[in-house]
């Protein structure tokens, strides 16, 4: 009999900052201890906080221990599972108060939580199929193998589950028409090519519960009457791609896959596909073209891949999270899961928080919380005392939202209406160092160069639109600049062929929206209000702090600094090139930019 | 049958038809550049958005099938301003070389700017820079004028089969090109020269062309190939008594468009100074024009000559398949089984 459970995040965030180690030094000093038989070791999931990984908790007095490393192990197993004294500088401690918190329901950023999709995710050890099955795992196909495949669509639609991966679109309804598609084969294919940077719920939810995955694509194979699965899976996530087979094959063997499933009659089969890397094979179309072997390009839609998709059949094509929901509906009904969220939005999402708040990582909140909770409270705030200036939701081609929208609730439909969108999720928080300019010019060279080249509007309009937004942050920006690309981005959202070069333009139609006068600064009076862009400040040395060292004439390349020894030195604001070199010079901090 | 609405007029088409198609029938015009009714629709280069009341975004005309009480407008400010932003970005990114350029006058995109009188790119900033491909004898391809609007990678994947060309790169280095942007000659490319008739910008240039004359100036002369029994349909172009060049007929039932490389690029023998024009026969070791009747008598003398085994012949898949039957047949009155056709070599 155990005494306690030592879970171990195993998930990629927790691994690169040295878990496995962890676990192989824990393992070892057991050993020493002879405890082998008194602790037992479980690697789970992602916890989400992989800022503060490799994360350690101990049962069951759930202890939060982060950033334990593997030299911290010797003194974990003597202090703490021998002695029981917590070690207090492995906690977790508050950024403001800083104050050590011993349980993780006590963090803030779990505490405002309502994990759902993550509910088994750094719970369960995703390798093994029965820890699962322990927590209510299949019970939601169990009940759908006795239902009618029309029952078990009406049940997903009343319970108003919508798509997580971006669109929104209503899950029963999307079921609905692939079901009403006849055809001898169909197939469901579960999207989890997740390629918005930053963003890696996914990730998370296929390496930290594959099963409830698994489950939600037999549920969708059921209701439309498909008897095969795609999991197209990018090939730069190995742990999720090799958990995910690892679960398969276990399902298979407890007969949940392959022919007759459960004694029901029905069969089904499921296959992974790697993805080559490309952001747009994210996109349905694209993505049925890479399953197919062809190169990655959207199609046209109508026809939608409910009527002709994978290799011309009825196709039903959802994402991770929103596959992780629909077992857990199954389980728990309709009612319970409609009661959490708003009238248009139910349920919750997951988001992965990040830039400059205090907590980054993964949190799943209930739809309809505001802006501010998740940036403040979940969050922690802006780091450094910093003041908040923006948040960038939705991936790179989300919009950038003001303080003004903080009150704003977390749904579908406001998120829309103010130029932003759910997305995969991604949260980028921004400061007031951060230039709105450079931001919206940095996000489309992510998204022109991942545009597939196919519609003229999206290949040739987005590298107009970034080379526009390049002459701006260099100080090259004329008055024009600001309409044109106003009618540039809008020409590119509405006349692109798919959803890559419709929503690759919110950035600059948002921070157009909400920042127009950082564009103004930087074209009118050549001034980057942020002080990021290189081209736009204007270094000054403060006569107060200078001491007259000699040491920035020396690097500086353009002979711009001038002083008598042990006077205050001045630069040329003629001769400077804004290389910085003074500044990083400078052992007085007297070197400043404006 | 579906019934639409297209700018007030009401129409009826096939279910399954696309918007384009039914404007088609009302005699509306769409500008397309990369439609092309023989390739499945891909809706790629956006000329042909057109406004569908209760649709979110523009919808392609070639693409999009017509549904019941569609309400489809082509001529608003909405349509045309996306078709001249359209064609701003391909613009400022297309050589204005129009003067020497040998698609002057049949060039789709140069009609389309005069259309909505777009004579230059408001866009300014980089351009495509990639060096000609030469490697071949038939034709040129310069990727510089190339609007990537994909049809000679799809008559070449979809009507010839030899896929000897597709997209590579993403975004604005997006590039047609074969394997590893090799030269073309060291393709799987059989030069059936379709990719050059459908390419409705000049970067796909016949060699045999070249500064031999204007499409204006051009005659059309329709055919058949003869150089085999198929009988694929070509439209030559004639200036002064002289084929300039060939094209695949598209409106041939044989052939709808289809060539070979022998009947594209093929014709240097029609006015070639060797070109055996008259039959000759060998005198005194010395060949000799004759008439066709002095021919075919001395051809008839050998014949009568020959008994049975003695005689063998060889036909040509020059000749067509009726022809090639009769010689056989002919042959085989004569006593002999000797029969054999240049194809089979």
């Amino acid at each position: 009999m155990y005494e306690r459970q030592i879970l171990i995040c195993a998930g990629t965030g927790c691994i690169s900052s040295g878990s496995l180690q962890v676990h192989e030094a824990l393992r070892k000093e057991l050993q020493k201890h002879q405890m082998e038989d008194k602790v037992r070791i479980i690697l789970s999931g992602c916890h989400g906080f992989c800022e503060k990984g490799p994360i350690f908790i101990v049962y069951p007095e759930d202890i939060f221990y982060c950033e334990v490393q593997a030299e911290d192990i010797p003194e974990l197993v003597e202090e703490y599972l021998v002695k029981g004294n917590v070690v207090e500088r492995l906690l977790y401690k508050d950024p403001v108060t800083e104050d050590a918190v011993t349980s993780h329901q006590e963090i803030p950023f779990y505490s405002k939580q309502k994990r759902l999709a993550l509910r088994n995710c750094g719970v369960i050890d995703p390798e093994n199929i029965d820890e699962y099955i322990i927590r209510g795992g299949y019970q939601g196909l169990e009940r759908a193998l006795r239902m009618e495949s029309l029952d078990i669509i009406n049940m997903i639609k009343s319970s108003g589950l919508r798509g997580r991966g971006g669109a929104g679109f209503p899950t029963g309804m999307k079921w609905e028409f692939a079901y009403r598609n006849e055809s001898d084969k169909k197939y469901v294919v579960c999207n989890a090519d997740e390629g918005d940077p930053g963003a890696f719920m996914d990730r998370s939810v296929l390496e930290g519960d594959p099963h409830a995955v698994l489950e939600g694509i037999i549920i969708a194979g059921l209701a439309i009457g498909s008897d095969e699965a795609y999991l197209y899976v990018r090939a730069e996530y190995p742990l999720a791609i090799r958990r995910l087979r690892t679960a398969i094959a276990q399902a298979q063997e407890y007969g949940l896959i392959g022919e007759n499933i459960l004694g029901s009659g029905f069969g089904f089969k499921i296959n992974i596909k790697e993805g080559a890397g490309a952001f747009v094979c994210g996109e349905e179309t694209a993505l049925l073209a890479s399953i197919e072997g062809e190169r990655g390009m959207p199609r046209p839609r109508p026809p939608f891949p409910a009527v002709k998709g994978l290799w011309g059949e009825p196709t039903c094509i959802n994402n991770v999270e929103t596959l992780a929901n629909v077992s857990l509906i199954m389980r728990k009904g309709t009612d319970w899961y409609s009661a959490i969220g708003t009238e248009g939005s139910k349920g919750t999402k997951i988001f992965a928080l990040t830039g400059k708040v205090n907590n980054t990582g993964l949190c799943e909140v209930p739809m309809g919380i505001t802006l501010r909770e998740i940036i403040f409270d979940i969050g922690g705030g802006i780091r450094d005392g910093k003041k908040f200036k923006a948040v960038q939701i939705g991936g790179p081609s989300g919009g950038c939202l003001p303080e003004s929208h903080l009150d704003q609730p977390v749904d579908y439909d406001s998120l829309t209406s103010a130029g932003a969108m759910m997305g995969s999720g991604g949260m980028v928080v921004m400061d007031e160092d951060t230039c709105m300019v450079d931001l919206a010019r940095y996000f489309l060279s992510f998204t022109q160069s991942e545009s597939c080249g196919k519609c003229t509007p999206c290949r040739e309009g987005t590298k107009r639109m970034l080379e526009i937004l390049e002459r701006i942050t260099k100080g090259q920006g004329v008055a024009e600049d600001i309409p044109r690309l106003q009618k540039l981005a809008l020409a590119v959202k509405d006349g692109s062929l798919c959803g890559l070069g419709q929503t690759a333009p919110n950035p600059v139609l948002t921070t157009l929206r909400y920042f127009q006068d950082e564009y103004e600064a930087h074209i009118f009076d050549r001034r980057c209000p942020a002080g990021q862009c290189q081209e736009l400040l204007t270094y000054y040395i403060d006569p107060e702090l200078c001491t007259g060292c000699r040491a920035c004439t020396r690097v500086c390349p353009t002979g711009a600094i001038t002083g008598e020894k042990k006077e205050p030195h001045v630069i040329d604001e003629e001769k400077c090139i804004n290389c910085g070199s003074c500044a990083e010079r400078c052992k007085f901090d007297a070197i400043k930019v404006k | 049958m579906i019934s639409l609405t297209i700018n007030g007029q009401n129409v009826e088409v096939e279910e399954g038809s696309t918007i384009l198609e039914a404007a088609d029938k009302l005699d509306i015009f769409i500008p397309t550049l990369c439609h092309d009714s023989r390739l499945a629709p891909v809706g790629a280069c956006r000329m042909c958005l057109v406004e569908v009341e209760r649709a979110r975004a523009l919808m392609a005309a070639c693409s999009v099938p017509v549904m019941e009480g569609m309400v489809v407008h082509t001529d608003t400010e909405r349509v045309h301003a996306a078709r001249k932003e359209n064609l701003q970005l391909l613009l400022a990114n297309h050589p204005l070389d129009c003067l020497t350029c040998e698609k002057n006058g049949d060039c789709r995109l140069q009609d389309y700017c005069y259309l909505y009188g777009i004579s230059e790119s408001e866009y300014e900033g980089e351009r495509k820079d990639y060096a000609l491909d030469e490697s071949n004898p038939f034709f040129i391809r310069d990727m510089n004028k190339c609007i990537l609007c994909g049809l000679c990678v799809r008559v070449c994947h979809e009507i010839n089969g030899a896929g000897a060309i597709d997209f590579t790169n993403r975004g604005f280095d997006t590039k047609v090109t074969p394997f590893f942007d090799d030269p073309l000659v060291e393709s799987p490319c059989v030069f059936c020269g379709m990719c050059v008739d459908v390419c409705p910008v000049g970067a796909l240039t016949p060699k045999q062309g070249i500064r031999q004359g204007r499409p204006w100036e051009l005659q059309m002369v329709r055919t058949v190939c003869p150089f085999c029994g198929t009988g694929c349909g070509l439209e030559l172009y004639v200036k002064d008594n002289k084929v300039v060049k060939v094209k695949g007929d598209p409106l041939s039932l044989a052939s709808r468009g289809q060539t070979c490389v022998k009947g594209h690029f093929g014709i240097d023998f029609l006015h070639h100074p060797e070109r055996l024009q008259k039959p000759l026969i060998r005198k005194n070791g010395e060949l000799e024009e004759v008439s066709w009747e002095d021919a075919l008598n001395l051809i008839a003398s050998k014949l009568k000559r020959l008994r049975g085994e003695e005689l063998a012949g060889f036909s040509s898949a020059r000749a067509t398949n009726e022809e090639n039957y009769l010689f056989q047949k002919f042959l085989r009155t004569l006593g002999t089984n000797n029969i054999d056709h240049c194809a089979r070599l």
